[in-house]
């Protein structure tokens, strides 16, 4: 039950910012870019609600956006994490004991042991700053995860019945990974999706608050923090929109995270 | 215990090289000359050249790689372009603010942490257990750089307690030094307080459900006697593991809040070298951070193989 409330809310939190991005393609209340110098500083009010900034743009407009920058490079960067982890996940499995599982492990260790924030920061400033840079800087961290969660989920499915039936039915081992182990570690890949996905926010945030992710005009949630930094002390909407917006949008997908791993995983729902 | 300790030393040894080479392909892939950047656009080529050579940038790449490394380990960081200074100096002064920053948040977030989280697996399922877990939920969310902001917001703009950003430096004497650290330090230490917290109860109730727990409840230690004496400490192992690895998001999550404090730390040496073009000081200062990072993790690891066991024979 805490499980289902859980998935409830925090879908229902985390949707609602999908749903918001996806509008903001053919609404926003204000076009985002849009100054207005005679109404700069606004405080929220019906004509904006909430306020505007120190050009007079809508601050709701622009936090439409920028829910559309923040989700897609989350998106993509657990796209990256999947598309990379996977297969070293269901390869170091099927592989199990030899120097294929050592490496993919001893190689995803060792990503493990970077500090992540540290490499991202380096590969943007290198790289130049932009959203592509933030997406492949967090992307990378996201193989290794998904890579060791796949390959958890695998080695206890390859000691079952069925896929020793597989087996002597003359199946390969790749066959088997991709039939019948790839479709049963799917919930595992949804929860950890949902956690990296979270993960991913909170990272573009903050890459983008040091200038080093989405660049202007494109609107984004951590340097839209960053600009009103200075403003803070006459208008602290501004620094408080933004902040609520990533907060809750990280909750939510949490929660999600938390209550589809109670659903999904069968041996959690006993313990909860 | 021996095998063990070689082979995580083969590890260690293996990290730190695979990083130096990832750093440093990285950072000379930066486009820009540093020395045409320095001399100007009326520089005359004779005069660039001959800047490079003072830089160290000729030469082959794996020349400069070897050169790099071995400086490195003769505690050579370099000379930074824009300063003129060895890195190493600047890296010692710097230091002085990352390092009490990143141990005053640890001190912080553990002792914020671990009695939250003896107290919720104690209650578990009931009021205070629900409490906390709600709190953790949102400082798990909560991007610290924002709190920073929030905490300016209210101890610094509105209520005048604490400094909004700068430090003094410890000449000004330890008070002042500990009072600019200390908003930076709360803003880092409460997320990862969250995540600690939230270890502590899950390791707690594991271990309160094992049979040494009721041993000790059946021969008439009540509760409170049996979770103080038992089973916190037997919990305390993921716990530790764990404050290892946040140790590697302080230092990394500091890098964020010194901009956002103004503080002059590793943090801001990093994005001032990015910014000015002063390669050997982003490459040697990230070196650092990662290699204080990998060596911290190690004797995490070690220390624990030391202490249990269990942990040498990986499954």
């Amino acid at each position: 039950m805490r499980g289902r409330a859980s998935l409830f809310i925090g879908g229902g939190l985390a949707g609602a910012f999908v749903i918001l991005a996806l509008l903001s393609f053919v609404w926003t209340p204000y076009p985002y870019a849009a100054m207005d110098i005679a109404a700069k500083f606004r405080p929220p009010g019906a004509l904006h609600w909430l306020g505007t900034d120190q050009f007079g743009r809508d601050v709701a407009a622009q936090l439409m956006v920028g829910a559309r920058t923040s989700i897609a490079v989350a998106i993509v960067a657990v796209g990256i994490g999947i598309a990379g982890g996977v297969p070293l996940g269901l390869w170091a499995a099927a592989s199990r004991g030899t120097w294929v599982d050592e490496v993919i492990q001893r190689g995803g260790d060792l990503v493990f042991a970077f500090p992540s924030l540290v490499i991202a920061i380096l590969i943007t400033a290198v790289f130049g700053p932009s959203a592509l840079n933030a997406i492949l800087a967090i992307g990378i961290f996201n193989i290794p995860v998904f890579a060791r969660v796949t390959r958890a989920g695998a080695l206890s499915l390859w000691t079952l019945d069925y896929i020793r039936a597989a087996r002597l039915a003359g199946k390969g081992r790749a066959r088997i990974s991709l039939e019948h182990i790839l479709p049963n570690v799917a919930n595992l890949l949804i929860v950890q999706g949902t956690i990296q996905f979270s993960l991913g926010i909170l990272a573009e945030a903050g890459l983008s608050y040091v200038g080093l992710g989405a660049q202007p005009p494109t609107p984004s949630w951590g340097r839209m923090l960053a600009d009103s930094q200075t403003l803070m002390g006459f208008a602290p909407g501004l620094a408080i929109f933004p902040g609520m917006a990533i907060v809750l949008t990280v909750l939510g997908l949490n929660l999600m995270g938390d209550g589809l791993r109670d659903l999904l995983d069968p041996r959690l729902r006993r313990r909860a | 215990m021996l095998r063990f300790v070689l082979l995580r030393l083969g590890s260690l040894g293996l990290s730190l090289v695979v990083a130096s080479l990832v750093i440093f392909t990285v950072v000379q892939v930066i486009p820009g000359d540093p020395a045409t950047f320095m001399m100007g656009l009326n520089a005359t080529p004779e005069a660039v050249e001959a800047l490079r050579k003072v830089l160290g940038l000729t030469g082959s790449l794996p020349w400069r790689y070897l050169h790099w490394v071995a400086g490195l380990l003769a505690g050579d960081l370099g000379t930074s372009y824009t300063y003129r200074v060895p890195v190493a100096g600047l890296v010692l002064e710097r230091v002085q603010v990352s390092l009490p920053l990143t141990a005053y948040a640890l001190v912080l977030s553990t002792a914020l942490a671990l009695p939250a989280g003896v107290l919720a697996a104690a209650r578990r399922g009931r009021a205070a257990d629900v409490t906390i877990m709600g709190v953790t939920q949102f400082g798990i969310a909560v991007p610290n750089f924002w709190f920073a902001m929030l905490l300016v917001l209210l101890f610094a703009l509105r209520l005048h307690w604490l400094p909004a950003g700068g430090f003094p430096g410890w000449k000004a004497g330890l008070w002042p030094g500990l009072r600019a650290l200390t908003l930076p330090a709360v803003a880092l230490a409460l997320p990862q307080a969250a995540i600690l917290a939230r270890v502590m109860r899950s390791a707690l109730i594991d271990t309160l459900g094992q049979d040494f727990i009721r041993t000790a409840r059946a021969k008439g230690l009540s509760q409170g006697q049996a979770v103080r004496r038992h089973a916190v400490r037997n919990a305390l192992i993921p716990v530790l593991t764990i404050l290892g690895l946040q140790f590697s998001f302080l230092l990394a999550g500091a890098i964020i809040i010194e901009n956002v404090f103004y503080l002059p730390g590793l943090g801001r040496l990093i994005f001032q070298g990015i910014t000015q073009r002063d390669l050997i000081v982003v490459q040697s200062v990230v070196m650092l951070l990662v290699a204080a990072v990998i060596v911290v993790n190690f004797t995490v690891e070690v220390a624990y193989a030391l202490i249990d066991p269990r942990l040498r024979h990986p499954a």
